[in-house]
């Protein structure tokens, strides 16, 4: 039996052969991974179903967590697109903003971060019995935030947004028909897609909503009573078939 | 290629960077950038433009054409000196190297146009206008002869490779420029040749571009109402031409180019603040055929500036990021990083939303 953290040097190291001593230090019995010098390399993480801690400092190349089924990845750095794609279980912490199609058709798993996230985030995310999938972004969003979401937690904090800035994009929630979408501020009916109706937030919301943000305000040191100071409201689908007549003629 | 050829799932990349300051950036810089993202091209097009490269003939255009065969040049070589006072006329450096083995013949010609030609006259044409007439006729009259470059101090060099090995092939190392655009290419609609590798360059306007452009139909026969032919067999083509058209010959800002370009659309029109929603109208009612749909993230470099430009729901991706007297443009943050570990600012620019950098006022 190896020792139990691992440290590797990703310097300018090609996805292909990172990832594969990623899956080797894994079978060795690694249970905390450090990835130092990490610049664009793809795929980092995908596919992996053990409890292992993948650490690292750089930008990852797109698709990071993609399939991902169990690990939990710090990324102390921003994220570039395709993070969390189709992920099933696992965790995935960034301390900056993430790019475009974020948590692509997810359907478990928490995917928390820190700054702004680019657009078609949550798109088509879904859920499948136990497994119910959280994003957790803590700046603003771009359009199609949620668009087809299916089921899962879309939560959008723009703690640090200023006035004159969109803390939401436009086709918010366009096709939605299950899962719901909490912001922490105001959304606009012209950002809105059609199968979405806002509403406040009732005592089951906050009690679902509380250890979500408790565990996201815990990765960042963050302090919930901040995050909390201003009200959420709540988007729901209207309609859980929105689509159900488009082909009936 | 074999039977067992499997289509690779990519999209192109891009990158770019200037000094705003007009300091002069080595092309290692911008090779770096791009070698990053060769994951995004598949080796069938790569290519670069710097601008600031040729000081000592910067009064001059700068023409780069490839030719497919001897006769091509002798017919193109006639036209030039026939029109032109050549200053200088050379093989565009290059070497022989293990991933470049297939290429056309590559010239230069630093020329001036001779005033006393009768066209200028009888078309009543300035001498940008006769470089564009000569890069038309060229393309579209001598078979197997293209120019892909044709501005003053800045030059294309592209062909068929990952970019990182079109630098290697044309020696950029030799070069340093105030901007430089780079493209790996992944051709999804026409094949990749040499002519259709990026930048797509008229006078010193260069295009690199990741997306495809589903109204080049529209946008080529709008063109060709303005005597520019399309013949490169690649959608890109159109945008360098549309760029030239609104920004040198109709004298819109590079905002109102772009946003003919990407137009917003008719609801956030009516959103917008009266004397912005005219300006919008009647650049839609103008420049509709100037549109572009589909996605698309592209770099348009100038002599003096870049111009980061999104499609209008954002299909394709684009970062910046500044640091002291730099900008930098690409697909993939990672790719900054490469030169700037520790950027001042980075973020990605909203759909449809022109980031346009200009040299300093007073930078030569």
């Amino acid at each position: 039996m190896s020792k139990q953290k691992v440290k590797i040097k990703a310097d300018a190291v090609y996805y292909r052969q990172l990832n594969e001593q990623i899956r080797k230090s894994i079978a060795d019995g690694a249970t905390e991974i450090e990835l130092t010098g990490v610049n664009g390399q793809r795929y980092i993480g995908d596919g992996l179903h053990d409890r292992v801690k993948i650490i690292m400092d750089g930008v990852p190349g797109n698709d990071v967590a993609a399939f991902m089924n169990g690990p939990t990845i710090v990324i102390k750095n921003n994220s570039q697109d395709g993070t969390g794609n189709t992920m099933n279980d696992g965790k995935v912490v960034i301390h900056g903003h993430a790019g475009d199609v974020l948590g692509y058709g997810m359907r478990g798993g928490k995917l928390h971060i820190l700054g702004d996230v680019g657009y078609r985030v949550g798109i088509h995310m879904k859920s499948y019995k136990d497994k119910v999938p959280t994003i957790i972004a803590g700046g603003k969003a771009g359009d199609f935030f949620g668009e087809y979401m299916a089921c899962g937690n879309l939560i959008l904090l723009g703690l640090n947004n200023t006035a004159d800035e969109p803390l939401i994009g436009n086709y918010t929630g366009t096709g939605m028909h299950g899962g719901v979408i909490y912001i922490r501020g105001e959304v606009e009916a012209h950002q809105l897609g059609a199968e979405v109706g806002v509403k406040e937030l009732d005592a089951e919301d906050h009690k679902r909503l509380k250890p979500l943000l408790e565990e996201y305000c815990a990765d960042f040191g963050l302090e919930l009573d901040k995050v909390m100071d201003k009200p959420f409201i709540k988007l729901i689908p209207i309609s859980h078939r929105p689509y159900g007549r488009l082909y009936a003629y | 290629m074999n039977h067992l050829y499997q289509k690779d799932i990519s999209g192109c990349g891009l990158s770019g960077i200037i000094s705003t300051t007009g300091k002069l950036i080595p092309a290692e810089d911008i090779i770096k950038t791009i070698r990053i993202q060769n994951e995004r091209g598949n080796g069938l097009g790569g290519g670069f433009a710097g601008y600031g490269i040729y000081p000592e003939y910067k009064d001059y255009y700068a023409v780069h054409i490839m030719f497919d065969h001897e006769q091509a040049k002798e017919d193109a070589e006639d036209y030039i000196e026939n029109n032109y006072i050549v200053a200088r006329k050379e093989r565009i450096p290059h070497r022989r190297t293990s991933a470049i083995t297939v290429h056309p013949l590559l010239w230069r010609y630093f020329v001036k146009v001779r005033t006393e030609r009768p066209d200028l006259e009888l078309e009543d044409l300035n001498k940008d206008d006769f470089v564009v007439k000569t890069v038309m006729k060229i393309n579209s009259e001598i078979d197997g002869a293209y120019v892909f470059s044709s501005g003053k101090n800045m030059g294309a060099f592209k062909g068929v490779g990952f970019a990182d090995e079109i630098a290697d092939f044309f020696m950029l190392e030799q070069y340093q420029a105030y901007i430089w655009t780079a493209h790996n290419r992944f051709p999804t609609n026409t094949q990749g040749w040499w002519g259709g590798a990026h930048p797509f360059t008229l006078l010193d306007w260069s295009i690199v571009h990741n997306g495809e452009i589903s109204s080049y139909g529209i946008n080529k026969r709008y063109l060709e109402m303005f005597r520019y032919k399309c013949t490169l067999l690649t959608d890109t083509e159109v945008v360098a031409y549309l760029f030239d058209l609104l920004i040198r010959k109709h004298g819109l800002s590079a905002k109102l180019a772009c946003m003919a370009l990407a137009a917003p659309f008719w609801k956030d029109i009516d959103r917008m603040p009266e004397d912005e929603r005219q300006v919008a109208r009647q650049i839609r009612q103008v420049y509709g055929p100037a549109m572009l749909n589909g996605p698309f993230s592209i770099l348009f470099a100038h002599s003096r500036g870049l111009i980061g430009l999104n499609d209008r729901i954002k299909l394709r991706p684009l970062i910046v990021a500044t640091k002291d007297d730099r900008t930098y443009m690409a697909s993939e943050e990672s790719a900054i990083r490469t030169v700037c570990t520790k950027p001042d600012r980075v973020w990605a620019p909203r759909a449809g939303e022109p980031v346009i950098v200009e040299l300093d006022a007073g930078v030569a």
